[in-house]
């Protein structure tokens, strides 16, 4: 019921299951052998900043928009081109599915 | 109970359509009158689907003539062609009901909480039932023009619904966008019919397929239904009108809307496999299938993980996983006159994205919610004005982790198991394309993780402190899809056999849907 056999590959989420629970607890033993001083809610948790005063809680969290900054730079001249097309306008939709329409029929005819 | 599995086909599609008129009559009673009705007609219309299934699953193609003295009469006698309106209901169209079922209870439940308050209620619920008629009527159709009939009845549904919040400019711009779209698409799918009805005389798929001589006519036919429906499913690059509507229509909609696109997607394999699919060399389609199958996974999920909206972010990953979908049937197409490839890996790549509908409906159903539920509670959609929700919103915070995972093909979620059909099988035919789809993966997961970060973890923002979870009703809606994402991700060979194998032998055999009509016929 769990196996998913095709031909030439088998898988088996009830073992990797099964793999997930053995790692988690071999990492759980581990991070019992870690430091036992460190206590929770007291100044040792608090956010140290180089001594510069820690801003207000909106202010320390990343925004979505800056999330992946490079990535998104790096790929600008394709999201410049990406842009182009997605006008929002429904008649150029229109326009694409003519084109479209066009090609695969055209396509059809010769290949047929 | 005989009575039941008879009429079962015209009753499913029935109930609902008579319920769609009844309720604003229930309505008058009261809120509560309008949604127990309303859930106990899809309740009951659910069972009927689940007594069907048992039947097509037992014996075979469900054949139900209307008007006829017996159903199964398929030809009246002394006639050597249909003429009667009929349901011809096989493997892959039964998938397709319990798909749309499954999505219609979790969407109806979900709404129950999320509209209380809202003006509009008796419309909103009687055009859900109409999109449910529209889609389970195009499901089980074995005729083309009911097909049309069936579009045209799920597309004007969903234009209401999506529009449905009037008093915002974008809902009623995703309506327009939705109904012009809807209209070409339906308009190109009629001229295409126009064009085969002029020929053979006939409207029934399985005589259509029966007469067909793939002439010029017949190869421009299938190229407007192919485009028409690639338009509808919001395959590259038709896809431009699905982010502006995924994005507006209320929570509990856009996961039917979403499942009326899978709805164009299986009417596309009807078409290219039962209609088409017999004689002719169907690597020309499989191939135009596939192009579209790898721009709509590429483009689909670089413009998602771009968008600083979740819902529009969630719409441009239905388009990329729509991907997938035709990826796998398309390199099945490709290789259908192909006997060993066909057998070697064309039956499993077909498997994959059969497979991959029903796990991506669920799943994306379910991010979709938890995006409403955001939505519902802290009245804004920008992840930018997000963070630190999970704090107060444990259990949508955990569905949507579990989404997340799901659609990023992490194991042992349902996404994994029909990703991993598609990759393996998809590397037989070109490892280039099985590349591609793995590398997409990679961004889909970089994507949600993204969102994850931005809306969910972080220091408590002052402005949600005191944002509550969603209410009970939202949270079971979405968790009855949370359940079948982990139930069909532990038990993918139980789903794969019991309903997608079905599915892809009702598409790869031809011969069976036409006999189960033509079989008398020389």
């Amino acid at each position: 019921m769990s196996l998913l056999e095709y031909g030439y590959a088998v898988w088996a989420p009830l073992v990797w299951i099964l793999a997930l629970v053995v790692v988690g607890v071999i990492v759980l033993i581990l991070r019992n052998r870690g430091r036992k001083s460190y206590k929770k809610g007291t100044a040792q948790g608090d956010i140290f900043l180089s001594g510069i005063a820690v801003p207000a809680e909106e202010q320390r969290h990343v925004k979505a928009a800056n999330i992946y900054w490079g990535f998104f730079e790096a790929l600008k001249g394709f999201y410049k081109g990406m842009m182009r097309p997605h006008t929002g306008i429904v008649n150029d939709y229109i326009l694409w599915f003519v084109a479209v329409l066009t090609v695969t029929v055209l396509i059809l005819l010769l290949t047929s | 109970m005989d009575f039941l599995t008879t009429h079962a086909p015209a009753l499913i599609v029935a109930l609902p359509l008579l319920a769609a008129f009844a309720i604003p009559l229930v309505s008058r009673a009261g809120h509560s009158a309008r949604s127990i009705f309303s859930l106990a007609v899809l309740g009951a219309t659910a069972s009927l689907v689940a007594i069907l299934a048992v039947d097509v699953y037992s014996t075979g193609i469900r054949v139900y003539t209307f008007g006829a003295t017996l159903p199964e009469m398929a030809l009246p006698a002394g006639y050597t062609v249909p003429v009667r309106i009929m349901f011809q209901v096989d493997g892959m169209s039964m998938f397709m009901g319990i798909v749309i079922t499954t999505v219609a209870l979790a969407a109806m439940l979900y709404s129950l909480q999320f509209l209380k308050g809202q003006s509009g209620q008796p419309r909103f619920y009687s055009l859900m039932m109409l999109l449910y008629v529209g889609m389970m009527g195009l499901a089980f159709t074995g005729d083309m023009f009911n097909m049309f009939v069936f579009l045209e009845l799920a597309s004007i549904a969903g234009t209401g619904l999506a529009a449905y919040r009037t008093g915002m400019a974008d809902a009623v711009e995703g309506g327009f966008k939705y109904i012009v779209i809807s209209a070409v698409s339906a308009l190109m799918v009629l001229f295409a019919i126009g064009l085969l009805y002029s020929q053979y005389n006939v409207l029934s798929i399985a005589a259509l397929a029966h007469y067909m001589e793939y002439s010029m006519l017949d190869m421009m036919a299938l190229g407007l239904l192919a485009g028409a429906f690639v338009m509808k499913l919001a395959g590259v690059p038709l896809h431009m009108w699905a982010p502006d509507t995924y994005t507006v229509a209320p929570a509990g909609t856009t996961p039917m809307i979403l499942a009326a696109s899978y709805t164009s997607m299986y009417a596309l394999y009807r078409v290219t496999f039962t209609l088409y699919g017999g004689h002719i060399d169907t690597a020309a389609i499989g191939w135009i299938v596939i192009i579209v199958g790898v721009l709509s996974m590429f483009i689909g999920v670089m413009m998602a993980v771009h968008q600083t909206d979740i819902k529009r972010m969630m719409a441009y990953h239905a388009i990329s996983q729509g991907g997938y979908m035709l990826l796998g049937v398309g390199v099945g197409l490709a290789v259908l006159a192909d006997p060993v490839a066909l057998a070697s890996y064309g039956r499993d790549a077909i498997n994959g994205g059969v497979f991959h509908i029903i796990n991506h409906v669920f799943y994306k159903a379910l991010l979709f919610m938890t995006a409403e539920a955001i939505f519902f509670r802290i009245g804004t959609r920008d992840t930018n004005k997000m963070g630190g929700l999970a704090r107060n919103m444990k259990w949508t915070t955990l569905f949507y982790g579990i989404g997340a995972l799901a659609i990023s093909g992490i194991p042992p979620f349902n996404g994994f198991a029909s990703k991993l059909l598609i990759y393996q099988t998809v590397l037989n035919f070109s490892p280039v394309l099985s590349a591609i789809a793995m590398f997409v993966s990679l961004v889909t997961l970089a994507s949600f993780a993204k969102v994850f970060y931005a809306a969910f973890t972080g220091p408590e923002m002052p402005a949600y402190r005191e944002v509550r979870e969603v209410p009970r009703s939202m949270l079971i809606g979405m968790g009855i899809l949370a359940a079948c994402v982990v139930f069909f991700g532990l038990f993918p060979g139980l789903i794969v056999d019991t309903i997608v194998a079905p599915a892809t032998e009702a598409l790869i055999n031809q011969t069976g849907y036409i006999d189960a009509v033509m079989g008398a016929v020389p």
